[in-house]
This record gives structure tokens, C-alpha cells and sequence, in this order.
């Protein structure tokens, strides 16, 4: 290349431009992403908060106020103050006269897309899975996603066995998954045709979860008696 | 036809029709065939889009003698994704199941190719207003085309619109048009409507012409 050609051409910026360019950019973007996220946090806890005590309520129909425990290391359950989240936490639901309704739990699994996050109720009294509620899903719409609406798969929730064995150490009856319109017995989830693997995934989610949660819990109905 | 100088409104329109990013320069088909399963969804994302295309394009366009070439596509980028992670708060803030039913969509707008697009090719050279006007059209184009796709998948696919019933109980919902092969078969049945349109209007035109010129011979 000979000079006048080097010389014809513009001037490459300095690199002191790039940076400045990058660099400025750079910050004031980040500046704007903190104070937006700053302001929404609250917004958004709350909203996250309420979408949880709805769900609760969904789940436990009888249930008027609830309250948080936390299962501690020696196996018993404390009262949190106010809204805790995070791992080992049961919400229990109280009706109008205090008395306990049962207790929500949360749960989660593999579905067809994704995880697939659910909550559901459990009556002491029926020693029964009463109701569930799915959280989080990315499940196919129309098909998959029928987890939610199906109103023949949600009946199996309305009355789901999870009774213990008689040393109060396992399930009697593990929860089972089981072909569309074959459903006889009182702990198997009836699929849905078109979407076996999201209704097989809620069935063993809610099976791997009863059966870490519910000999812990049925040990311990005292802790949550008389609560708020 | 881009020899004469256009107003703001002209910039404007021609994201609108002529120049719809979706139905006419086919751009941004990920979330254009992902998100129009239900109008609703497919009206957010919209206007999520538009948003970020009116921001991105007024701040590329604010910034173009201060950004030079050579880092000009990260720097959009970093630009791009500022307004994106702000638009998955304020979602979130808003509701929870817009933002869930929206999904991982709505940080995939950074790689949307009509925003980049617009800000390489449109923001980076024009002023402010010419540019918000660009992005204004361009975005509201973009929403508009979602929404087309998204009502009629949710009105075949769902019988609803709007999540309002339309049809009677013995509709049987064409649940393909819910799938992605849905999102396709609705695309290819919107451009070829707008080809239909654009090549009748071109046919016009040159009898016009042909017309003319025989009158003036």
C-alpha cells in the first residue's frame, strides 16, 4: 500500500472514542437497569406474594388466613415471621375459628418443557391431597398446559389418597399415573389423553414430594395446631 | 420512489403497510411465530417490541456522533438490552401471568432483528423525531401483524377472542393452530394475502402506465 493511498483514507477513531462510547454507555444502561429494578422490586414481591396467598387459598377452599412453617433440622416445624420463601416451607390454613384446614405445600418436577412448578393442599383430616394449583409451567399450549384446565384431570386432586402405612413411615399407596378413563383407585392420577407426559410429570412430582413430605408431616400435626 | 424527502409522517405510515416489518420484510419471526398463540399474548409482545424499538432507535439516534462504527453493534446491542431487562420489570410488575404466559420471549427481543435492524439502519443515520417516528411505525406495524396472527389462531385454534367465547359448545377447536405449525400456517396465509394485494396493485399500476403511454402515442 503506498502512502497516498494510506493517506486517503479517514482516520480510524482513537481507541480513547471506543472506550468512551462503550464505557458510557455501558454505565448509564446499568445505572438505569438498578433504579428500574429497585422501584419494581417491591411491586414485584408483592405481586409474587399475593399470586402465592391465592394459591393457597385455591388449594385449602375452607381457608381464610394461613401461616408459614419451616421444617428445622430436628424434624419439627416452626412458625415464620411474615412471608418467608425459599426451601422447607409449608403454609398452613386456618378457617374463620382458628382451626387448622390443612397445609400447603410446594412442589416441583421435570414436566415436557421445563420445570413445572405446582402447589397443593392436604386435608389431615382425609389424609388426602384436596387440591392443587400449578405455579410455573411452560408446558404446550393447548395440549400440554390442559394440566391447568382440564377439568376431569383436576378432579383427581379433589380427593387423592395419600394416606400413610400403618408404621407411619412411608405412603401406603405411592401415587401412580395411570392410562386416561382407567382410574380405580383412590391414589392414582387419571392422565389425559394428549398430554401423558405433563399429566404423568404432575403425578410424580406430587408422588416424590408426598412421600419426602407427608410421613414428616402427619408425625407432627400438633406444630401446626392453634397457629396465628 | 426514495429520492423525495419524507416527513415524520411518512416515516410513520410505512412501518404501518408498506414496508410492515412482518407481513412485507418477513423480519423478527421468532416471537412473530412463538408468542401469537392467544391475541392477547401476541398484543404484548407487540407492544413490548414497540417499546423497546422507540426507545433503542431515540438513544441510537441521540448518540450517532458519539458512537463510532467500529463498536457500533455492541453498543447497540448493550442499548437494546438495557430497554429490554427494563420492559421484563415493568412486565412483571404489571402482572405475573402476562409475564408468564410471555415467557422467555420477552428477553429474546434483544435478538429480535428488526430493532437492531432499524437502529443500523434507520436511527443511526436520521434525527431524533425521524427516528422515534420510524420506531413509532415500525413497532406499532409489528404489533398490529402479532395481533393478526394471534387472533386467528386463538379463534380457530380456541374459539375464543380476547378469551371471550365466540362460538358454540360444539365448535371443535382446531388445536394445530394453537402448535407452532399453527404460527406457520397462519404466516403463509397473511403474506400471501398481502402479495395478493401488492401484486394486484402493481398489475394495476403498470395498465395505467401502459394506458397512458398508449393515449400519449
Amino acid at each position: 500500500m503506498s502512502q497516498t493511498e494510506l493517506a486517503s483514507r479517514p482516520a480510524p477513531p482513537s481507541i480513547w472514542h471506543m472506550y468512551r462510547a462503550m464505557v458510557g454507555v455501558g454505565v448509564v444502561c446499568g445505572l438505569l437497569i438498578v433504579s428500574v429494578f429497585q422501584v419494581t422490586l417491591p411491586i414485584i414481591e408483592r405481586n409474587k406474594a399475593e399470586a402465592l396467598q391465592e394459591a393457597i387459598f385455591h388449594v385449602l377452599p375452607k381457608a381464610r388466613t394461613s401461616s408459614t412453617f419451616r421444617l428445622d433440622d430436628e424434624g419439627g416445624f416452626k412458625a415464620l415471621d411474615g412471608d418467608g420463601a425459599g426451601e422447607r416451607l409449608v403454609y398452613a390454613g386456618y378457617d374463620d375459628s382458628q382451626e387448622l384446614v390443612g397445609l400447603a405445600v410446594e412442589a416441583q418436577g421435570m414436566g415436557y418443557q421445563d420445570v413445572i412448578r405446582l402447589i397443593y393442599g392436604y386435608s389431615f383430616a382425609e389424609e388426602a391431597i384436596i387440591g392443587i394449583q400449578v405455579l410455573d409451567s411452560k408446558e404446550t399450549p393447548g395440549l400440554g398446559d390442559k394440566i391447568e384446565t382440564d377439568p376431569a384431570f383436576l378432579q383427581n386432586f379433589e380427593s387423592l389418597d395419600v394416606s400413610l402405612r400403618d408404621d407411619r413411615t412411608e405412603l401406603a399407596n405411592p401415587i401412580v399415573p395411570v392410562k386416561h378413563g382407567t382410574k380405580t383407585n383412590g391414589w392414582e392420577v387419571d392422565g389425559i389423553t394428549g398430554a401423558t407426559i405433563s399429566s404423568v410429570a404432575i403425578a410424580n412430582i406430587l408422588n416424590g414430594s408426598a412421600q419426602a413430605w407427608m410421613p414428616r408431616i402427619q408425625n407432627k400435626l400438633t406444630d401446626f395446631k392453634g397457629g396465628e | 420512489m426514495a429520492t423525495l424527502p419524507k416527513s415524520g409522517t411518512d416515516e410513520f405510515i410505512k412501518g404501518l403497510w408498506k414496508e410492515n416489518p412482518v407481513f412485507v420484510q418477513v423480519l423478527g419471526m421468532c416471537p412473530v411465530l412463538a408468542v401469537s398463540n392467544t391475541a392477547m399474548n401476541a398484543l404484548a409482545m407487540g407492544l413490548a417490541t414497540a417499546f423497546v424499538l422507540v426507545m433503542s432507535n431515540i438513544v441510537v439516534s441521540s448518540l450517532r456522533s458519539f458512537i463510532p462504527k467500529q463498536v457500533r453493534i455492541a453498543t447497540y446491542i448493550l442499548i437494546i438490552a438495557t430497554f429490554v431487562t427494563v420492559v421484563d420489570y415493568l412486565i412483571q410488575a404489571v402482572s405475573l401471568d402476562l409475564y408468564k404466559a410471555l415467557g422467555a420471549f420477552i428477553s429474546l427481543i434483544v435478538v429480535n432483528c428488526l430493532i437492531l435492524g432499524r437502529a443500523e439502519a434507520f436511527a443511526s443515520k436520521n434525527t431524533i423525531a425521524r427516528s422515534a417516528m420510524d420506531g413509532l411505525g415500525m413497532g406499532i406495524g409489528f404489533a398490529f401483524a402479532l395481533f393478526c396472527l394471534g387472533a386467528v389462531r386463538e379463534i380457530l385454534g380456541n374459539g375464543t377472542l380476547f378469551e371471550a367465547q365466540l362460538f358454540h359448545d360444539s365448535f371443535q377447536n382446531w388445536v394445530v393452530m394453537i402448535l407452532p405449525s399453527g404460527g406457520f400456517f397462519t404466516l403463509a396465509g397473511w403474506l400471501l394475502l398481502f402479495n395478493w394485494f401488492k401484486q394486484r396493485k402493481a398489475r394495476r399500476e403498470h395498465a395505467t402506465t401502459l394506458g397512458l403511454s398508449k393515449e400519449t402515442v
